[in-house]
């Protein structure tokens, strides 16, 4: 290889140098320049991208903004007993709906066991595809990517915005921007709107909604998230998460060598250069960044990802595909700016450097034939299955497991006993001793229940209910509304001579006749020393 | 402190202080942390315009909108009242047996009477009615006056030896230690002791029942099993308000103790009474 090769490879470098034009952007945090956090803001008019990145954010974004606009309308038969609505989170009732899991608010371990999925599953992703929850799915990104479509469609690309911002205000400019903000009102309207139909059943709150008769808290909802939305997603965009998100911070503890972040392949990009030709002439060498600034101007965080990864950088991809915009153009292998591991990064940059002594030699890294040498490393999907990946899964599945096992085996039927306190015990005129205890069944299902509540234990014991009329009896059966809690005053009498201590244990057992569900629970039993 | 100092590595401008060779650097704030630090500001101000804020030399200034927290308690208590006025309605045409069958507004009374019953009658019945010493406890199934919902509603509106309530329960048990012999206390004292099967004299019975006959029948009743119209306890049950055993029956039959309850109906008015007969009622012991 020598330098002959090269130039060769690049002979109609000096056309290209015509025909990319070299934009007008530079990054808000680039080392001329950068400035601490605390600066003020630098206005961001990203570019628009096309390729294949884009098009799989076009796709998440339709995916994701579906799920959230279209699930509180999608209907699940319960019953008559149960509401229809497939999510729901009944507030007032206190009540879960999930498609065909209801949950109580004693089950909420279920959604903190979710929430510590959601913890593994971030961390899992992240540590094999880097940020792909910034670059992707988070709501930020794809309400602020929502917005940057309302503003190109009014105001036009970079450019035009660029010009329209710097220009003086006239009529055009004012129909521009309220016309821009007035959609962005109407969307986040729109968001805060869908958000309320989650808390209770969609149709009945809509018509609600538009005839007045909701409920404040509905208004007040959707006036605060119609706020936020407009804020973070219009006005404030990059500085959340630059600013306000923790997650950036957390994703430098989260990547390792073997994560899948953007880079800028510097050891083929550099030394970059504007006018190839002109400085290959002068015998210098010249690498496959043509300086154009496209990656700059497309990112929605503003920054220059030539600089390397950098907290402000969401791994959106956008780069990736302005570059590869590029490359195409002149007629160069894609992948100047790729998807790349640390470690791979590493390696191809020890042999560009011929063994990591000295300047990048782009002659190093292309066969006699002009193509890429085949000691440059590349990708793996082994890479993504490592000790660490696996700890992620096995922690992840663990959990997911877990939440899975107790919800098939969860008990839709309960009882819970409350031992009267004060007095403890009572003695009644034939002196048998008196317990009084709080019973509650739980029929955690959307039917009506008929429940045989049985004492198992304490002999020559027997029951009564307080506003029932039922004999004295070892035994009842009581009708438990569909999804409801039932409360029992239930006095428990043992005679004086079968008492056998002053604190006997003895089962309060509960079962459904339909289904033989059931349940126990151990209560205690108190009596007077005297009474023995 | 000292004048002006750029750090060397930023270029930035340092506050002068200094902590052990460690500076602070005097970085602007960004923008939109500078407008809203105002905007609190603005807030601040418009706050204590519109609610009481500032002192002043007897009150605070009122607030244009007028807010007091006195006031909120006030309409919070209003709205609770309002709340409740359909159950306290029918607790008011409703006798007590009628409240007792209903679920619903015995849910009611029960939790108002309970309530009221904290207030009021604890100091004597206990916090749990569990009584205590001549203090009947009200959980159990033994009634002096009758242990209906009506008859408990009538001793709790009147009251008992209640001097001033012209309808107050009354009985008085004659202190037998002037009419009768020692030794006829303690045949008697043996006699009722054995009615509930407490421990006894054997020897001291026989007679007993003679002096029970010839004393204690007129308001006991024939096999000692007393007379709610009197107030005349049941001898021959395991409660015992003054202490079982035969000393204690001695004492309470030679020199005898009156408990007296209060005539509510004054203080407490006739829903609030109702309240607390269903309440009582519900304990467990209610006939």
């Amino acid at each position: 290889m020598n330098g002959n090769v090269i130039g060769c490879a690049r002979l109609e470098m000096h056309v290209l140098d015509k025909t990319v034009e070299r934009l007008e952007a530079e990054a808000v945090n680039s080392t001329k320049t950068r400035q601490p956090l605390y600066a003020p803001r630098k206005k961001i008019f990203p570019k628009r991208a096309s390729g294949s990145f884009r098009r799989f954010k076009w796709l998440v974004m339709a995916i994701t903004l579906g799920i959230y606009y279209l699930t509180p309308w999608l209907r699940w038969d319960r019953g008559p007993f149960a509401p229809d609505q497939a999510v729901l989170l009944d507030l007032a009732n206190r009540r879960f709906y999930f498609f065909f899991i209801e949950i109580w608010p004693q089950e909420f371990y279920y959604v903190a066991g979710l929430l510590m999925m959601a913890g593994i599953g971030l961390f899992l992703i992240t540590s094999t595809v880097g940020r792909a929850w910034c670059g992707y799915t988070c709501p930020q990104t794809v309400w602020v990517d929502l917005f940057l479509v309302v503003e190109r469609a009014i105001e036009g690309d970079r450019n035009a915005r660029m010009k329209l911002d710097a220009g003086p205000w006239t009529t055009h400019k004012l129909v521009l921007r309220v016309s821009k903000h007035t959609i962005w009102l109407v969307i986040a309207a729109a968001t805060g709107g869908a958000w309320i139909f989650y808390f209770a059943d969609a149709p009945t709150l809509l018509r609600e909604v538009f005839t007045g008769t909701a409920a404040p808290v509905a208004y007040i909802t959707i006036a605060v998230l119609t706020a936020t939305t407009y804020t973070f997603g219009g006005l404030m965009r990059e500085q959340i998460c630059t600013y306000m998100c923790p997650w950036p911070r957390i994703q430098a503890a989260m990547l390792d060598e073997n994560s899948l972040t953007v880079t800028y392949n510097d050891w083929r990009g550099e030394p970059r250069s504007r006018h190839a030709k002109r400085v290959q002439a002068a015998g210098q060498l010249v690498g496959d960044c043509v300086d154009c600034n496209a990656c700059v101007a497309v990112c929605p965080m503003g920054i220059d990802i030539r600089y390397g990864q950098q907290l402000e950088c969401i791994t959106c991809a956008l780069c990736i595909d302005a570059c590869d915009g590029v490359m195409d153009k002149l007629g160069k292998k894609r992948g100047l700016i790729s998807y790349a591991t640390l470690s791979d990064y590493n390696a191809n940059t020890a042999v560009a450097t011929g063994g990591g002594s000295g300047a990048v030699k782009p002659s190093l890294l292309l066969t006699a034939d002009g193509t890429f040498s085949d000691r440059l490393a590349h990708f793996h999907i082994r890479k993504i299955f490592r000790p660490r990946t696996f700890a992620y899964m096995g922690a992840w599945s663990a959990v997911g497991l877990a939440l899975l096992y107790s919800l098939l085996a969860r008990e839709r039927l309960e009882v819970n006993v409350l031992h009267d306190r004060n007095p403890q015990f009572v003695t009644l005129s034939d002196g048998s001793i008196r317990n009084g205890y709080t019973v509650k069944l739980l029929n955690m299902v959307p039917e009506p229940r008929t429940i045989v509540v049985t004492m198992q234990g304490l002999q020559g014991a027997e029951m009564s209910v307080v506003g029932i009329d039922l004999p004295a009896a070892r035994s009842f059966a009581i009708p438990v509304e569909p999804d409801r809690l039932k409360m029992l005053k239930v006095f428990v009498r043992q005679p004086a001579n079968q008492v056998e201590d002053t604190a006997q244990t003895f089962k309060f057992r509960v079962e459904d006749m339909a289904s033989f569900e059931s349940d126990e629970y151990t209560a205690t039993f108190n009596a007077p020393e005297t009474a023995r | 402190m000292s004048s002006e100092h750029i750090d060397e590595v930023s270029g930035i401008s340092t506050t002068g202080h200094e902590w052990d060779g460690i500076r602070e650097l005097n970085n602007p704030l960004p923008r939109w942390w500078v407008t809203t630090f105002y905007i609190t500001i603005v807030w601040a101000i418009g706050y204590t315009i519109a609610y009481p804020a500032w002192p002043m030399l007897t009150s605070a200034t009122r607030g244009v909108l007028g807010y007091s927290s006195r006031n909120h308690v006030k309409n919070e208590l209003a709205a609770a009242e309002a709340a409740k006025a359909k159950y306290v309605a029918a607790v008011k045409s409703k006798t007590v047996s009628e409240i007792a069958a209903d679920d619903a507004l015995r849910e009611f009374a029960v939790a108002a009477g309970g309530a009221a019953f904290k207030v009021n009658c604890v100091q004597c019945h206990g916090s749990g009615a569990q009584g205590s010493k001549g203090f009947p406890n009200l959980n159990d199934d033994d009634w002096l006056w009758g242990g209906s919902a009506e008859q408990i509603q009538q001793t709790i509106t009147h009251g008992i030896r209640f001097a001033s309530d012209p309808d107050t329960r009354l009985s008085e048990m004659p202190a037998f230690g002037d009419i009768i012999t020692a030794d006829q206390i303690a045949q008697v004292s043996a006699y009722v002791a054995s009615l509930s099967g407490l421990v006894r004299d054997a020897s001291l019975i026989e007679p007993g029942v003679k002096v029970f006959a010839e004393n204690c029948v007129a308001c006991h009743g024939d096999i000692a099993k007393g007379n709610r119209e009197l107030g005349a306890p049941d001898l021959t049950d395991a409660i015992w308000l003054y202490g079982p055993g035969e000393a204690a029956i001695a004492a309470q039959v030679r020199a005898p103790k009156h408990g007296v309850m209060p005539a509510w109906i004054g203080r407490l008015g006739e829903t609030k009474v109702k309240e607390l007969a269903v309440y009582i009622h519900s304990l467990g012991g209610g006939e």
